[in-house]
């Protein structure tokens, strides 16, 4: 080693130090600052007594001590860092993330204030929610999640060819919710406004993967984004349902009553914003609350596994047919959409290269006892095709999806049992589900788009 | 002989403080000034040293204020506030009150000759 090398050396080990102590929680950047000004003060003081930086180092890192006992009496003073707190504008001692954080938060009550006047613009030509319900129950995630997709567009910086694919896409979906002379209590009316939430939010996780639409990974954080953004959005739905509670009986009790104000005013506006707050919220504070919807999963698995297997058993038991009269199939197709949110949180929050243990034997139980409860209901379903099952959008819609479901459960069933007897590594189930997310979004626009003509209106 | 753990803990404020209230310093020079005041027998740690520095601080007994140093190099200064001294007076009543009767108890006696431990030898 030549006399040169020495500064480069030693600064890449004060370098590879200073990532050993921002690991921890309880030292933050400022810490390894001034522990770092510490350290090569000690250092200095070694060479001049006649050491090697090389030796001057070890033994200035050796005196300080272990880094547990440090970051162990740095957690007593700053205990509050254990708990991760909200910080609306970043972290002050990074000027750059800082900047760019405040600025997130101003285009995001941009984009807020755009979903907020979207919701109301209507009623200026006479549209409001007494007079044209329907108009609303239609259109309503047309005038929001336009506005959540254009600030998580311009968080990626999307290219042109994307946004040009957004617009289109929302677009589309205007001329679906609008153009086809569907009545109010008609079943493709039904039909649409449960199937275009559907296909916009995809259309919303387009934005979410501007930047690398074709990678698993980035299509699984927005499954993740996803999960973060209902609970969010539960959340703050259940604390603006207090604020109105409140607003309106404080008022009542003053004999003024808000209602029209409650009901016109603060639920949609309350509800178009906390769309645009809630993705903000999840895009911004990654961090600050431990991510709940695999928390929930962890939870309730054991419990649905338990509950559909006796269901299971009573239905052999009591060899009672499963009724699938009326529009029962719809509940099954929900039972299948809650068994495979289970499955994508738990993917979501899994080290893919942990070995396959307890709980991937539970989510198989899980996954097969749902599929087996789908194909009896199948069975039933084909058992009467000859009354014309398909013959409503409603049926046809759910019918539909019930297979794309059994087909996703399947599958997954399947690599699910190869990883565990480790055929097959973690990834290719994660890949499974997130190539799937095309299918849903095919299947969403076809309902939208086909099903109406296709169906006369009905 | 090495100052019981307790002690240092209970004398590192009033340490800290006076040596703050002779000047600004920074972390690694206030270790080598009580290194030096004690003649090498405190032996503190950065463990115990900068989290009292950042509590000194919340307490706003103590200002700190980063400067740079040779080139890139970042260093925190921390500068003694008139809390602190009021705190560093208040603290030195109270050790002067504890020395004074522990020198009172002490007074005219010859220092211990014999080690007690080595009388369990």
């Amino acid at each position: 080693m030549t006399a040169h090398d020495e500064p480069e050396e030693l600064e890449a080990q004060f370098a590879q130090w200073r990532r050993y102590v921002l690991r921890r929680r309880e030292l933050q950047s400022v810490d390894a600052d001034e522990l770092e000004d510490h350290l090569r003060g000690s250092v200095d003081e070694l060479v001049a007594a006649g050491l090697s930086p090389d030796e001057a180092f070890l033994v200035a890192v050796k005196r300080m001590g272990s880094l547990d006992e440090l970051s162990r009496e740095f957690a007593r003073e700053h205990s509050e860092r254990l708990w991760k707190q909200l910080v609306l504008t970043g972290d002050s001692g990074a000027p750059a993330a800082g900047a760019r954080s405040r600025r997130d938060l101003w285009v995001m009550l941009g984009a807020a204030a755009g979903a907020v006047a979207s919701v109301k613009v209507p009623a200026l030509f006479g549209l409001t929610f007494d007079d044209d319900g329907s108009f609303y129950t239609r259109n309503f995630t047309l005038f929001v999640l336009p506005w959540l997709a254009a600030f998580l567009a311009w968080r990626r910086r999307a290219r042109p060819a994307v946004i040009v694919a957004l617009v289109a896409l929302f677009v589309l979906g205007a001329v679906a919710a609008n153009v086809y002379p569907l009545a109010g209590d008609s079943q493709s009316f039904v039909v649409t406004s449960v199937h275009l939430p559907i296909a916009l939010w995809l259309v919303v996780g387009l934005a979410y993967v501007a930047d690398d639409w074709r990678s698993s990974r980035r299509r699984m954080d927005f499954i993740r984004f996803t999960g973060e953004w209902f609970i969010y959005f539960v959340l703050m739905a259940l604390g603006g349902g207090v604020l109105a509670a409140f607003l309106f009986n404080t008022f009542a009790a003053i004999g003024i009553v808000p209602e029209a104000f409650v009901s016109q005013w603060l639920l949609p506006c309350g509800a178009a914003a906390a769309v645009v707050v809630a993705g903000w919220l999840v895009e911004a504070k990654q961090s600050v609350v431990e991510n709940i919807a695999p928390v929930l999963t962890r939870l309730f698995t054991p419990l649905f596994t338990a509950a559909l297997l006796a269901f299971l058993v009573a239905v052999v038991w009591t060899s009672h047919g499963i009724d699938v009269e009326r529009e029962a199939l719809i509940l099954f197709d929900l039972l299948l959409v809650v068994v495979l949110g289970l499955l994508l949180y738990s993917l979501s929050a899994r080290d893919p290269l942990a070995p396959p243990g307890a709980f991937d034997k539970l989510q198989l139980a899980l996954v097969v006892s749902a599929l087996a409860i789908d194909v009896l209901v199948l069975v039933e379903i084909t058992g009467r095709i000859t009354d014309n099952y398909g013959g409503t959008p409603n049926r046809a819609a759910a019918l539909g999806e019930n297979v794309i479901l059994l087909v996703n459960l399947a599958w997954s069933a399947w690599l699910l049992l190869s990883f565990l007897r480790r055929r097959t590594p973690f990834a290719a189930l994660e890949r499974w589900q997130t190539g799937y997310l095309p299918v849903y979004a095919a299947w969403a626009w076809i309902v939208v788009l086909v099903f109406p003509p296709l169906f006369s209106y009905a | 002989m090495k100052v019981a753990k307790d002690l240092v803990a209970a004398s590192a404020t009033p340490m800290v403080l006076g040596i703050l209230a002779e000047g600004e310093s920074y972390g690694y020079a206030i270790l080598r000034r009580i290194n030096e005041l004690s003649g090498g027998e405190l032996d503190w740690t950065e463990g115990l040293l900068y989290p009292l520095l950042h509590r000194l601080e919340r307490l706003a007994y103590v200002e700190a204020s980063w400067q740079s140093v040779a080139g890139e190099r970042k260093r925190k200064y921390y500068r003694i506030t008139d809390r602190g001294l009021a705190e560093l007076a208040e603290q030195r009543r109270q050790w002067d009150t504890v020395v004074g009767a522990l020198k009172e108890i002490w007074h005219d006696r010859t220092p211990l000759t014999v080690r007690p431990l080595e009388g369990l030898a």
